[in-house]
């Protein structure tokens, strides 16, 4: 069991209010809120920093984290409804302002470089100084599968906090006392006969001098109302009728849009620029941006074009002019061959078998780009003051709002104080809105148009050519079996992975810290499965392509590794693939359980036409647990065709399975799309694919059928949903393409022939 | 001057006769529905119909419309929504939803051509891209659709 200074605190606060009052106020100030943070209107009242209630009966909740499809407005806004018994057709959300009471604090912990089997007083200390890190550092972000997990407590808290208020306004109101009182959708009731006191709404002008107060205990989950219900999500109705506002359908008076084309290297940069006869119609100015250079004009069609034929642009080359990926590959080869580990870790003791023999294979994955549907972009306008300084707003879709502001001051040479974000809808995050690339260069262009909002957009092209990538990885594992006394025995294994770190990456590209040298935590964290001795050497090779947080991150290549060669290992022992995992995975009953049911869901073991194949995988990843049995075709020998997925997960309590459900179906598809297609390749230090011809994604004739079913442990662990679904989709594939045609595919993508 | 009917009104647009239409309709018209996606009619994000029929935004030069009638998602439902816009919030289909206008106006043409579609019609007709993956969610919501049309099971 792990231990966070947050958990202990909450926990001791929902455990039954023993704390001291000074706790609680700490509490209040760092994690609730004033009654006053949350944007308060007039007609409204704040309950605390995460909701408040309106004279026409509504219930408004704070959502400080960025919606991208993965259901967070919903899920956040249920956990504060739940506790305060709002109705659901009451409740909608809006952003707050920055503060810190909405820092992500789960968020710094996966990228730690440790596994969740690992415990100790190292691994407490590195949590613990997290934590302490998102509170100094305030990071309001989004990702890392965090958002649910982070609110868990916190909102839950603040809806009982509202509980607590609005039943002592009422009493107050109607000279009842409060143990006479309930408060059930969204209205006040006297107990005895269910008559109403007051709605939310009229209890708007009750609440003003009333403290907050430490709430009695949470809600077991056999009260929940809400919790557990597939709601309807609150963003759909806008999504259907195009009224969403995305980063790109931002407008303002006097805006003006921006092109950029970026260096056509990695880390180069534009010095100079000559324009052909003067700027065409419809283009106003040229600006030098960070990484590239950008064409502002009225119409971002035409200063694209441009861009693209009539300038001339004068390049520095980045420090790797010439890299290509079969220079690149033969580095890693050497770097797995003899390379130095950044990481060593070991599990059980290794043992000379008597009769050994050495299996081993060598598995590949590439670069992979994000390719989100809406294109990278960010508005932004830059205001002068008297004195020079400048106050900067921001329009964007984003994944880590601290770090956009933290950028934008930066790069306006203003405050953080002096800088707003407002965060869009996302047309999708999967990682790549976590990086403040389009920040610098959308506050450079503003700065060259004082006064003038100013959209930066990029083509899908310069998306593709310059994102943050999935790295490339390499791994080579290794097993010894012990042939002594008839049947083979498992005696040990070990691997050896070759990765550049994220992590490392976005810290110090972003706020200049020192590279650590640490491989990414969850690209090294410990198979399930119970070994008789495991051993890992991470390495993790400088480099300059830009790597970023790709959906499951880490996990996404390293569980292609790992459970495509446990599957090696069940052939070489001559068990089947679902068996041998279930034996090794014995102490672990939810792990047993999740896997146990995706291989019952699936019929495995019932027989399947020739040519037909099933392959099994199991990744633990983001507190959750998902295994995968995946159906393939090979019609023709060459071309896997995925007909079916079923996929189990285990993710603790469940808030909306609706949504668990469509995040499962989600990552199995973008999963799958790198699977089968899924390739960055590098030629003369620039990225050789361009848009969707060449780095295509699986479209509704490719997607399977999937059948998810959720596992209910009873574990009160609350797990992440929005990336668990991926890792395990190429693995299961793999090993189904082996199950059809006896060829074991060890390189991403999977190709045959 | 180019002239084009846009969800039932004429509008006159000063634009080059190459610009496509996608751009013509965000950027001249404000009409921002139909989504940027690739620029080069290989995602979908911004399926409109013209004459009825779906085609890319994207790459459909604005001269080539002239005369004739544009509908985007914002005139896809004549009176509320549209039962492919019903079907969609019911299912629950989106997820980012960029995508989802785009997959909106080709389900609503392939009802209107083929108002009992199979799941191959269905894949054939809606081969735009969602990067969240909520395609078995389209499958069910065009099914639907076509029953809420009178047309489906």
């Amino acid at each position: 069991m792990k231990f966070t200074r947050r958990k202990a605190i909450i926990g001791g606060i929902v455990g039954g209010g023993l704390l001291g009052v000074g706790f609680w106020f700490a509490y209040e100030r760092d994690r609730l809120g004033g009654r006053n943070l949350f944007n308060v209107k007039p007609g409204e009242a704040g309950l605390s920093g995460w909701v408040k209630i309106t004279r026409d009966d509504r219930v408004i909740v704070a959502v400080p984290r960025a919606e991208m499809g993965q259901g967070v407005q919903t899920a956040l806004a249920m956990l504060v409804a739940e506790e305060m018994d709002a109705r659901w057709d009451q409740v909608t959300v809006e952003d707050p302002p920055e503060d810190g009471v909405y820092r992500n604090v789960d968020i710094l912990i996966d990228g730690l470089p440790l596994s969740p089997e690992e415990t100790g007083t190292i691994v407490d200390v590195a949590h613990w100084l997290a934590t302490k890190a998102a509170g100094v550092l305030g990071a309001v972000a989004t990702g890392g599968s965090t958002a649910v997990r982070d609110a868990w407590l916190p909102m839950r808290t603040a809806g009982a906090v509202a509980r607590d208020l609005l039943l002592r306004a009422a009493s107050r109101k109607a000279g009842v006392p409060v143990d006479r009182l309930e408060v059930r959708d969204g209205a006040i009731l006297l107990r005895k006969d269910a008559s109403r006191v007051a709605t939310f709404g009229e209890l708007v002008d009750q609440i003003g001098d009333l403290a907050s107060r430490p709430p009695p205990p949470l809600k077991p989950a056999s009260e929940f109302r809400l919790i557990g219900k597939s709601l309807p999500r609150l963003d759909v109705p806008a999504k259907v009728t195009g009224a969403a506002v995305f980063g790109v359908d931002v407008r303002m008076p006097g805006m003006i849009y921006a092109a950029v084309r970026n260096a056509p290297t990695f880390g180069g940069s534009a010095y100079g620029f000559k324009v052909q006869g003067g700027l065409p119609g419809g283009v106003e100015k040229v600006v030098i941006v960070p990484g590239g250079i950008a064409a502002l004009g009225t119409s971002w069609w035409r200063a694209n074009r441009f861009l693209m034929d009539g300038l001339e642009v004068d390049w520095t080359a980045g420090p790797e002019p010439g890299l290509d990926s079969a220079g690149l590959w033969q580095r890693y080869a050497d770097l797995l061959a003899t390379g130095e580990p950044a990481l060593v870790r070991t599990a059980g003791a290794e043992s000379r078998p008597a009769e050994p023999r050495i299996l081993e294979a060598t598995y590949r994955a590439p670069y992979l780009a994000h390719t989100p549907m809406e294109p990278m972009n960010c508005t932004a306008r830059v205001t002068r003051r008297d004195g020079g300084a400048a106050a900067v707003e921001i329009w964007m879709p984003n994944q880590s709002l601290t770090m956009m502001r933290y950028i934008a001051a930066r790069t306006a040479g203003t405050d953080q104080a002096d800088v707003t974000v407002h965060t869009t809808f996302l047309g999708g995050g999967f990682g790549r809105r976590a990086e403040v690339d389009l920040v610098r260069q959308a506050v450079t262009c503003a700065l060259a148009v004082p006064g003038r909002p100013v959209q930066v957009l990029w083509s899908r092209e310069e998306d593709i050519r310059h994102d943050y990538y999935r790295p490339m990885a390499l791994a080579r594992w290794r097993a010894e079996l012990d042939l002594s006394g008839g049947s083979p025995k498992l005696a040990g294994v070990s691997k050896r992975q070759v990765a550049q770190s994220p992590a490392d990456q976005f810290a110090a590209r972003v706020i200049g810290l020192p590279a650590q040298g640490k491989p990414e935590g969850n690209a090294v964290e410990n198979p399930p499965y119970a070994f008789p001795s495991y051993r890992l050497e991470a390495i993790v090779p400088e480099g300059s392509v830009p790597v970023g947080f790709w959906r499951s991150v880490g996990h996404s290549h390293t569980a292609f590794f790992d459970e495509s060669f446990i599957d090696e290992l069940a052939v070489a022992l001559r068990k089947d693939p679902f068996a041998f995992r279930r034996e090794l995975l014995a102490g672990k009953p939810r792990h047993l359980a999740v896997l146990e049911t995706a291989a019952r869901e699936a019929g495995w073991g019932q027989p399947l036409p020739a040519g037909l194949g099933r392959g099994i995988a199991l990744r633990a990843s983001f507190g959750s647990i998902v295994a995968q049995v995946a159906e393939v075709a090979v019609p023709d020998g060459q071309t896997v065709q995925v007909k079916r997925v079923t996929c189990a997960i285990d993710c603790g309590p469940v808030v909306n399975p609706a949504i668990v459900r469509a995040q499962m179906e989600s990552g199995i598809v973008y999963g799958l799309s790198a699977a089968l297609y899924g390739e960055i390749t590098l030629a003369n230090g620039a990225v050789e694919q361009a848009n969707f011809p060449d780095y295509d994604a699986v479209r509704l004739a490719d997607a399977p059928i999937m059948s998810i079913h959720l596992v209910d442990s009873r574990s009160t662990h609350i797990g992440g949903v929005g990336e668990p679904g991926t890792p395990p989709i190429a693995p299961a594939v793999a090993n189904a393409v082996f199950a059809a045609t006896g060829k074991r595919l060890r390189t991403l993508p999977l190709r045959l022939g | 001057m180019i002239s084009f009917t846009v969800n039932g009104t004429v509008r006159q647009i000063d634009a080059e006769a190459d610009k496509p239409l996608l751009w013509v309709l965000r950027e001249d018209l404000d009409i921002l529905g139909p989504k940027f996606g690739c620029g080069v009619a290989a995602c979908g994000a911004c399926t409109v119909h013209v004459d009825g029929a779906a085609v890319r935004a994207c790459a459909m030069p604005v001269a080539s419309v002239a005369g004739r009638s544009v509908v985007t998602i914002e005139g896809l439902g004549q009176a509320g929504l549209h039962a492919v816009q019903k079907a969609w919030i019911e299912q629950q289909v989106p997820q980012c939803g960029y995508c989802q206008p785009g997959f909106i106006m080709a389900a609503a043409a392939l009802l209107k051509a083929t108002p009992r579609p199979t799941d191959s019609d269905i894949d054939e007709a809606l081969s735009n891209i969602c990067r969240c993956g909520t395609y078995s969610a389209i499958r069910r919501a065009v099914h639907r659709a076509a029953a809420l049309l009178g047309g489906g099971s």
